[in-house]
């Protein structure tokens, strides 16, 4: 049997309740884990050992009390992207803003996950504010890619994905704007979903692009992103955005065949720019498919080479109204001795800051200011409303859409860190399904020549992710990619 | 080189607008980034969007009203808890309107 710290949700799930071992008995093999690794992987901002054991412990008693019944995430260590509200750790962001901000509320994804048993290792780093393709962004320290410790794990949500592919936490939440769960899910070699915008309420999530921004879970396999997806979806009254739309049980869509399924492949996509390993990992996996019964079809997603551009000015234009709040009045650092508020607010966020943050809110208070609204704002709006559409009309067509994650495996550190648009283009995959709105996976498909993982994505239309969870888990079963581990 | 789109004094004008500080060589490298950015998004000029209506948002939402109830809410101490200065029960923060 694999060590314990090894042991996906499901398989420690069954274990636990076979009386196997305990979750105080996982949970500090977790936590040796993390003692042993994190030196070097530097995936997590805080880690509680004392809270976690004793959540396990009570972890335990409702395992014994309840026994079959107890929820399927009972006595589980997990870890939380540090966007997530928390009352008994600091939520920073990985911004000096934030640095000793302690919220007085948790996120409803949090209470979803205590009201279900689960233990809380603790909180995992981020690109600041969830700004970032690479975790560098980190206002903190940065992140190293567990398969490769030279390079990044990808971002936003870094220390996640790295979190859970080194087994230092058995699986994880983020959170994703522009592709910040699904890319460094593919660097990291694990799986990783963002649901439909509206599936999983965002009380409690620090905002960055309010119209963008979904939690969504990041797991070794797509078994467990189906039983995280189900603790945290469903309606909540205190998200306005949050979809009144019934949830079903994920778990039902597993160990289903793909037989029949219609699976477009958009053309705009294997275009231009994608590494020669991604694009052999892509053949492979469609003729995976193929095998499998589905059907290949060729779609077109034409204003695929507009998305980046349109995000850029959509997802800055919330975030500098989003983290206007930011100022030093009510929490967060405040800059000392100034005079008048507006010099107090000015060094504040002066101090506080990272350079990524203080470039996207001048992008957004220069797009959204008098006289240029029109020509960016305005017009990136209508935009996303074609890129929209292309999925509705490619949806007419097929069933769901395989794209690869990301154009290349993890970059070396440092690699793109002079030239913010060349960042920017790492996320061209998976911006889109962000602008639509629809949900998308990735899950590992290859190891390239150098060790590195590569994932490949499918998109569904809203609200479909059990379509995903199907698809997913059948390439799973057939590739077996996810059962290999980073090496440490 | 970009083609210069915003000049470095409209950058000073955004960053005050912002509220954020900044020196003059960060005021410089701002400008470079911005105006390569804005020299990127400048592609999207290629597409006629003179019929197409704006999407603000992914999903048709519509407002979400509740019933005018008071609920429960955070404490005076717990909206203060993080406060970098408060005094009685108050943020207190430096002065907003000052004598001339």
């Amino acid at each position: 049997m694999a060590e314990l710290h090894e042991l996906t949700i499901h398989e420690a799930a069954s274990g636990l309740r076979a009386g196997e071992f305990s979750s105080e008995e996982l949970t500090r093999a977790v936590l040796d884990r993390i003692e042993r690794v994190e030196p070097r992987v530097q995936a997590y901002i805080a880690v509680d050992a004392d809270r976690a054991l004793a959540m396990a412990r009570e972890a335990d008693e409702r395992l014994r009390a309840e026994g079959e019944s107890a929820p399927a995430l009972c006595g589980i260590p997990l870890a939380l992207k540090d966007n997530l509200c928390t009352t008994d750790f600091p939520t920073t962001c990985a911004s000096k803003i934030l640095r000793d901000f302690r919220p007085p509320y948790d996120a409803h994804v949090v209470e979803r996950l205590r009201a279900a048993g689960a233990v809380l290792l603790g909180k995992t780093n981020m690109d600041e504010f969830a700004m970032g393709s690479s975790t560098e962004n980190s206002g903190l320290h940065p992140t190293a890619n567990p398969w490769d410790l030279e390079r990044i794990p990808g971002g936003s949500s870094g220390g996640s994905a790295a979190a859970v592919a080194a087994c230092e936490a058995l699986g994880a939440l983020g959170s994703d704007t522009g592709g910040s769960i699904r890319q460094p899910a593919a660097l990291c070699g694990v799986v990783g979903m963002k649901p439909t915008y509206g599936r999983v309420s965002r009380y409690g999530l620090v905002a960055f692009g309010s119209s963008l921004d979904q939690i969504g879970p990041i797991t070794r396999d797509v078994e467990d992103c189906a039983i995280l997806l189900d603790a945290i979806s469903g309606h909540d009254e205190r998200d306005s955005t949050s979809a009144p739309v019934d949830v079903p049980d994920f778990r039902s869509f597993l160990n289903q065949d793909v037989r029949g399924m219609k699976i477009g492949i958009p053309k705009e996509y294997f275009a231009e720019g994608m590494d020669a390993e991604v694009a052999r990992a892509m053949d492979e996996s469609r003729t995976a498919f193929e095998s499998l019964g589905a059907e290949l079809v060729d779609v077109s997603l034409p204003h695929t080479d507009y998305a980046v551009a349109t995000y850029y000015l959509v997802a800055t234009a919330e975030a500098s109204s989003n983290l206007a709040r930011y100022d030093g009045a009510q929490y967060g650092h405040r800059a000392e001795g100034t005079e008048n508020i507006i010099d107090m607010f000015s060094r504040t966020r002066r101090e506080g800051f990272g350079d990524e943050v203080k470039r996207r809110i001048m992008l957004g208070t220069y797009v959204l200011s008098a006289g240029f609204y029109d020509a960016y704002y305005l017009k990136a709006l209508k935009v996303r409303t074609l890129i929209k559409r292309d999925f509705e009309r490619a949806y007419e067509k097929v069933d769901a859409i395989l794209t690869p994650t990301s154009p290349t495996p993890a970059f070396r550190k440092g690699e793109k860190m002079d030239d913010p648009l060349h960042m920017y283009l790492s996320d061209i995959y998976t911006i889109s399904t962000n602008l639509a709105g629809i949900p998308g996976v990735s899950v590992p498909a290859a190891v390239s020549t150098d060790g590195l993982p590569i994932g490949l994505q499918l998109m569904a239309p809203n609200f479909e992710e059990g379509r995903l969870l199907r698809a997913a888990h059948a390439f799973e079963r057939e590739a077996q990619v996810h059962a290999t581990l980073a090496r440490l | 080189m970009s083609p210069e789109i915003v000049s470095e004094k409209h950058v000073r004008h955004i960053a005050l607008l912002s509220r954020l500080e900044c020196s003059d060589p960060e005021i410089r490298k701002f400008a470079g980034d911005l105006n390569a950015i804005l020299g990127y998004v400048e592609k999207l000029k290629e597409i006629d969007t003179d019929a197409i209506e704006p999407t603000t948002h992914a999903l048709r939402l519509t407002n979400v009203f509740r019933e005018d109830v008071v609920r429960p809410s955070l404490t005076n101490a717990q909206a203060l808890s993080n406060a970098p200065e408060a005094e009685a029960g108050h943020f207190k923060v430096p002065p907003i309107i000052q004598e001339s």
